[in-house]
Order: structure tokens, then C-alpha cells, then sequence
């Protein structure tokens, strides 16, 4: 690892998606915007926006950022930039981290715009502390970031990058916890949960405006930093010098 | 004073800078090269020319340690190609241009700049060489084709690195733009460094040191741009290329018949 290449690489990235007004709009403003239709759809039933409010929290920016990261670095492998890196003295895990690096600090501000949106202006009360929610809402980013990273090692195109959508996020919607209960799901379903990193996310986020404590906060949280970090590393291991 | 390869012990110096042998290729279930040997002097020009699809591209990427090799090696500057030791001393400008479209043309050189541990000033000296000192606060693809191209050209100088393995780093450019490269690369090579440099244009060959024919993943001639019309008795590189494919496809021919006959 060399910090110097590592920041330069994260720092051109960022500088690469200062230039793309759109996205940049796309990563910080949509999740809010889905988190405000949320919470418009269920203006009459106040109870049912603070039940589901703060796992949707965790969900959107996850996807989007799973989904610009996963893009991104795809273009790097696909246009030529990424053999000409593997030339010079830039290490793989420098590469990697220095995604990383970017696109988190990316996640942390969006992180932090939808927990404000959906806290002040959409009125979700949380039991718990106000910056843990957001300390949950970037971690879950930081998930999407790191998924996204491994991911497009296994996608040879923008669309198939996209199809790892249904495959690898729906499947973690659905099972997480947001539309049943993890412990009310049959049996075989909710141990697949089990495995699933997002699943902890969601804990997370419900551990905190439940106003929950120690463990039931900082357990899951850790499990879902395990599988960014093991995401990242993957994503270095992954990454070839020599192509055919 | 003109060259370095002067200082170097006396061994190294008449050593090949690039050393590949036995080298095999495949792609898919396609060989592109079963057993290629090339050596690449140390301190010249060296033409890598033939047709599209002849296996210019592979090599190249063999040499810098891109490619997936099958089998054989292949030695740059004493390492195993690719190696860890060689990335700040070889630099590599792939056929279209591998640059980054949405940010400036200075932010693209500073990157990769810092990346190879390259002098800042290395940024300006290498705009100016590639002739868009002007456009350096420009996005790279606001750039037309051969400017970005330039572009790339000019990463792959930063830093003064012993060996540039350039892809087709004129392709699309006018006669003018074409020749004051040429003239760059030639200062480069008067200055100590190795280049190789692939065309598919046969009449750059007159510009290099050295010339490699190469045709269907094997070298057909490996001559100079003099001895490459002595041999054929031809006036200009287009024609003897012919000639040398000709004379390729006999033998080839002959050695196909005379392999089935020691068959029967």
C-alpha cells in the first residue's frame, strides 16, 4: 500500500465526478427525494412512515450508490485507463482503496443530506441519538460503494453491471427485514437472511430509533463494516494485471 | 554525452533491452503467437509494423506485462516483463488513447504523474512536446480524436522512463503533426531511451532504427529500413512489404509440403 498513489487515485475520482453535474445531483438528491415520496405516500397513516421510514433509510442510499460505484469503476476496466494503471507503480489495493476512499466520502455526504431530509423535514422521530442513525445511514452507503466495487469485477459491460440489481440487491431487499420481520420469515428464509450484509444494516437502523443500546446498535454495525472490508479486499485479490 | 548507453558496463550494453523467447499466446482458442522470438536493441528506434490484426498489439503487451502468456518469456531490462521493478522505468500508450474524458488535460497529466513519482514540471515539458500547451485546462473529451491521442502520448512520456512501448501513436494524424512527432521521438531515442513504436503505415519505417515485419503472429523480417529495400530490390517500403509477404507465403508453403511428405 502507498498512501500518496492511494489519495491521488481517490482524488482524481472525486475530481472525475465533480466534472458530472448529473450524477452528482443522482447521489445526493435522490435518495432524499425517495425518502419524501415515502413519506407522502403514507401522509395519513403517520404510524406506518415511522415504522418503514427508517429502513428505508438504509436502502436507498445503498442502491445508489451500489449502482454509481459498480458503473464507474466498469468504465475504468473498460476504457483502457485501467491497463495503463496496471503499468505503472500503482498498486491493486491502492486502486481499490482508492475508490474507496472517494465514493465513501461520496456516501458520507449523501448519507448525511437523507438522514437530515428525513429527519427535519419529513418528521421521523428516532428514540435513539441523532448521529448514530446517520453513523448507520453511511455505513450502509459504504456497503453499496464496496458491493458495487466487487461487482463490477464480474461484469463485463454496463448492462450486465446493471443486472447484478435483481441478483445480488433485490433479493437483500426482500429478505432484510423491511417488508417482514426477520424472525417472523420460515425458517429456510430467514438463515439465508442471515448471511446477507444488508440484513444487519437494516438491524442496525431498527436498533436505533427503537432507542436500543450497546450491542444492539454496534453488533450489527460491525458485521456490516466486516463485509465492506472483505468486499474491498476481494475486489483488490480480483483485480488482474494480465489480461488474455 | 549524446548517450547513455555509453555508461553502462560494457555487458549490458550490448545486451537486447527486451528479450522474448519462446514466447506462446493464446486468446480465446485463437494462438496468436506458438513460440516467438524477438530481441529489441537497447537505445533505438524500433518499428513494429505489419497489417491489422497481426499480433502488434499482443507483443506490445507482452512486453510490458499485460498480456496472459501461455508459455516462453520475456525480459525488459533484465527483469521478467511486468515486474514490479520495471513499472517506473516502462511506459506504455495503448492504441486509443487511455486517458480520463472528464476531467482536464493538466489533471490527467498530474495524476499519472504522481502516480510514477514524475517531477511536476514533468507535466509542462511534456504538453509542450505533444503541442497543446494551450489546451491544458481543457477536458480531454472535449478534444478531437488525435489531440486526445497526443494526449496519451504525453503520459506515457512523463517521468523520462528507460523504454516507451507506443501503440500506433500516429495513426490519424496530418503529415505536419505526424513528422514533429517523429522528431520527438527521435530526441527521445538521442537522449538514451528505447522506443517501440507499431504502424501499420509501411512508410514510417524509413523513420526508425530498426524494423520488425511481422505478419500472422511471426516476424517476417527483423532488418533495417536500408537493408529492407537492399534485400527485396524495391524503391519504396509498401512494395517491399509485399515482396517479404510473398516470399513468407512460399516458404511457408514449401514448409507445409514438406512436412506432409515426410509424413506419407
Amino acid at each position: 500500500m502507498n498512501l500518496g498513489r492511494t489519495f491521488a487515485t481517490a482524488g482524481r475520482v472525486l475530481r472525475q465526478l465533480s466534472h458530472d453535474r448529473r450524477s452528482v445531483a443522482l447521489m445526493l438528491i435522490a435518495p432524499s427525494l425517495l425518502v419524501g415520496l415515502f413519506a407522502w405516500l403514507f401522509v395519513d397513516q403517520e404510524q406506518l412512515f415511522q415504522n418503514f421510514g427508517a429502513p428505508i433509510l438504509a436502502l436507498f442510499p445503498f442502491v445508489v450508490m451500489f449502482l454509481i460505484t459498480s458503473i464507474t469503476t466498469l468504465r475504468e476496466r473498460r476504457s483502457g485507463t485501467l491497463e495503463r494503471l496496471m503499468t505503472t507503480p500503482l498498486g491493486k489495493g491502492d486502486f481499490i482503496a482508492g475508490y474507496a476512499l472517494a465514493f465513501g466520502a461520496a456516501a458520507v455526504l449523501q448519507a448525511l443530506i437523507t438522514v437530515g431530509f428525513a429527519v427535519w423535514v419529513c418528521g421521523l422521530t428516532v428514540d435513539g441519538p441523532l448521529w448514530q442513525l446517520g453513523l448507520v445511514a453511511v455505513i450502509d452507503a459504504l456497503l453499496g460503494t464496496a458491493l458495487g466495487l466487487l461487482a463490477s469485477a464480474f461484469a463485463r459491460t454496463e448492462f450486465q453491471a446493471v443486472q447484478f440489481m435483481p441478483v445480488l440487491v433485490f433479493p437483500q431487499m426482500i429478505l432484510g427485514g423491511v417488508f417482514m420481520p426477520r424472525d417472523k420469515m420460515p425458517d429456510v428464509l430467514q438463515a439465508i437472511s442471515d448471511w446477507l450484509p444488508l440484513s444487519y444494516a437494516i438491524d442496525a437502523v431498527n436498533a436505533v430509533t427503537a432507542g436500543d443500546e450497546g450491542w444492539d446498535v454496534f453488533g450489527p454495525v460491525l458485521i456490516v463494516l466486516a463485509f465492506v472490508l472483505g468486499a474491498i479486499v476481494l475486489g483488490a485479490v480480483t483485480l488482474r494485471r494480465r489480461t488474455e | 554525452m549524446m548517450s547513455q548507453v555509453g555508461d553502462a558496463p560494457g555487458a549490458a550494453a550490448s545486451e537486447p533491452l527486451v528479450s522474448v523467447r519462446g514466447l506462446r499466446v493464446r486468446r480465446g482458442r485463437v494462438t496468436v503467437f506458438d513460440g516467438l522470438d524477438v530481441e529489441i536493441p537497447r537505445g533505438q528506434i524500433t518499428g513494429l509494423l505489419g497489417p491489422s490484426g497481426c499480433g502488434k498489439t499482443t507483443l506490445m503487451r507482452s512486453i510490458v506485462g499485460v498480456q496472459k502468456v501461455a508459455g516462453g518469456t520475456v525480459r525488459v531490462l533484465g527483469h521478467p516483463a511486468g515486474s514490479a521493478a520495471l513499472r517506473h522505468r516502462v511506459a506504455y500508450d495503448t492504441q486509443s488513447a487511455s486517458v480520463y474524458g472528464d476531467i482536464t488535460i493538466e489533471q490527467n497529466l498530474r495524476y499519472f504523474a504522481r502516480l510514477i513519482g514524475a517531477p511536476r514540471s514533468d507535466v509542462d515539458r511534456v504538453l509542450a512536446q505533444v503541442g497543446l500547451t494551450e489546451q491544458a485546462r481543457q477536458r480531454a473529451d472535449s478534444l478531437s480524436g488525435g489531440q486526445e491521442n497526443r494526449v496519451s502520448l504525453a503520459v506515457a512520456m512523463l517521468g523520462s522512463p528507460e523504454l516507451l512501448v507506443l501503440d500506433e501513436p500516429t495513426v490519424g494524424l496530418d503529415p505536419l503533426l505526424r513528422s514533429e512527432l517523429w522528431r520527438v521521438f527521435r530526441e527521445l531515442a538521442e537522449a538514451g531511451a528505447t522506443l517501440i513504436v507499431s504502424s501499420h503505415v509501411m512508410d514510417e519505417a524509413a523513420r526508425c532504427d530498426r524494423v520488425l515485419l511481422m505478419r500472422a503472429g511471426h516476424i517476417v523480417a527483423d532488418t533495417t529500413p536500408a537493408g529492407l529495400l537492399a534485400e527485396t530490390g524495391e524503391s519504396d517500403p509498401d512494395a517491399a512489404f509485399l515482396a517479404l509477404v510473398e516470399r513468407d507465403d512460399r516458404a511457408q508453403r514449401e514448409a507445409h509440403a514438406r512436412r506432409r511428405r515426410e509424413r506419407s
